[in-house]
C-alpha cells in the first residue's frame, strides 16, 4: 500500500467505521420499509419467522428474496429457484469485480468478507466513495456501510414477520423511491465533474430499457446495461482511469 | 425443503459475489480493461434508476419521474443524499396521497 498514509494524519479504525456507517445510512432508510414489506409476504407465504429471517442472513439480497418467496408460495421446485436467483443476482460478479479492483492492494483476507455483503447499494456507494480505498484501515469505512445495510435488513425482515405491516402502505410505497434517490445523489455530483460519467450512465439506461423491452428478464438486462454502457467508458473516460473527483 | 432451497439461494448468490476476488489478480488486465472496470459503477447506477424509477407506484410512472427530478434538483444544489432521498419521499408521498 501507499506509504504515504503511515506519515500524514491517518484516521484510526473506528474512526473509519464510523464513517462508514454514516456514509450507510441512506441504505437503511430505504432498506427499512423494503425489509418490512419482505417479514411481512414471507411470512403470509407460509415461512416461518426463522426461515424468513435465515433467508435474510443468508442471502442478503432483496428482489431475490421476493423473488424466492413467491416461487415458494407457487409452490415452484427449490431447483428452479435456486436457477432464477443465480440469474437475477449475476450483475453482483460484475459489480464485484469493479469493487475489488478498486480494493487492490488490500490483502485478500480483507476483500472477502466485504464481497460477502455486495449488494447493488452497498456497491452504489462504496464505489463513489472511492477514495477511501486508498487509506490503511478502508476495510474498517467499508465495512461500516456493509454492516449498516446488512443489519437494517436482517432486523427489518425479521421486525416485518414479527409485526406485520406496521408500516401504513401509502408511507411503505412512497418509500419505494428511496433508493432510486439515493442512487440519483450519487450520480448527479459525478455528472457535475465530469461529462463521460453522463455518457456512460446515460448509454446504461438506454441499454437497459432496451433489453427489458425486448423481452430480457430485469435480471440480465441490468448486467447488459451495466457491461455494455460500462464499454461507452473505455472511449470517453481519461487515459488515467479512477481520475475525475 | 424451504432451508434447502434457502441454502441454494445463498450459495449462487454468494459465488458471483466472491469469485472476483480469487481471479482479480490473475485477470493482468490491459488499459482499457482497466477504464471498463472504472466505469462499471456509473453505468450500474444507470442501469438500477432507469426504468426502474417508473414502477415506484404501480401504473403511475410520472410520480416515479417527479420523485428522481426532485433528487436530480437537491442533488445538484449540492444537498447531502440523505437530504435528496427524504425530499424524494416527500414529493412521492405528497403526488401518491392526491
Amino acid at each position: 500500500m501507499d506509504t504515504y498514509n503511515e506519515t500524514v494524519l491517518m484516521p484510526g479504525k473506528s474512526d473509519m467505521f464510523k464513517r462508514g456507517l454514516a456514509a450507510g445510512s441512506p441504505i437503511v432508510l430505504g432498506y427499512i420499509p423494503i425489509a418490512l414489506t419482505y417479514g411481512v409476504l414471507a411470512y403470509q407465504s407460509g415461512l416461518s419467522l426463522f426461515e424468513l429471517t435465515f433467508m435474510s442472513v443468508a442471502v442478503f439480497a432483496g428482489a431475490a428474496q421476493f423473488l424466492g418467496v413467491s416461487m415458494v408460495a407457487a409452490g415452484v421446485t427449490a431447483a428452479e429457484i435456486i436457477i432464477a436467483v443465480f440469474v437475477l443476482n449475476f450483475r453482483h460478479f460484475v459489480m464485484s469485480l469493479s469493487f475489488v479492483n478498486q480494493m487492490k492492494g488490500h490483502e485478500r483476507k480483507k476483500q472477502l468478507p466485504l464481497t460477502f455483503l455486495l449488494t447493488d447499494e452497498t456497491f452504489a456507494i462504496s464505489s463513489i466513495y472511492k477514495k477511501e480505498a486508498k487509506e490503511a484501515h478502508a476495510f474498517w469505512f467499508y465495512g461500516g456501510i456493509m454492516l449498516a445495510a446488512y443489519s437494517s435488513w436482517v432486523v427489518g425482515s425479521l421486525v416485518g414477520g414479527l409485526l406485520g405491516n406496521v408500516m401504513p402502505s401509502a408511507l411503505s410505497d412512497s418509500m419505494g423511491i428511496a433508493l432510486y434517490a439515493m442512487f440519483i445523489g450519487l450520480l448527479i455530483p459525478s455528472f457535475k465533474n465530469s461529462f463521460a460519467v453522463m455518457v456512460i450512465a446515460v448509454a446504461a439506461m438506454g441499454i437497459n430499457t432496451i433489453a427489458q423491452w425486448a423481452g430480457l428478464t430485469s435480471g440480465w438486462a441490468i448486467v447488459a446495461g451495466t457491461i455494455l454502457g460500462g464499454f461507452a467508458g473505455i472511449f470517453v473516460l481519461p487515459e488515467e482511469e479512477e481520475g475525475e473527483e | 425443503m424451504i432451508l434447502w432451497a434457502i441454502a441454494g439461494m445463498s450459495i449462487v448468490t454468494l459465488l458471483p459475489r466472491i469469485v472476483p476476488v480469487f481471479i482479480m489478480d490473475r485477470l493482468n488486465l490491459p488499459n482499457w480493461g482497466r477504464r471498463w472496470l472504472a466505469a462499471i459503477p456509473y453505468a450500474a447506477l444507470g442501469a438500477l434508476i432507469v426504468p426502474g424509477i417508473f414502477t415506484v407506484i404501480e401504473g403511475k410512472p410520472w410520480i416515479g419521474l417527479a420523485g428522481g427530478a426532485a433528487a436530480v434538483v437537491t442533488a445538484w444544489l449540492r444537498a447531502p443524499i440523505m437530504v435528496s432521498v427524504l425530499i424524494a419521499i416527500i414529493t412521492v408521498l405528497l403526488l401518491n396521497g392526491i
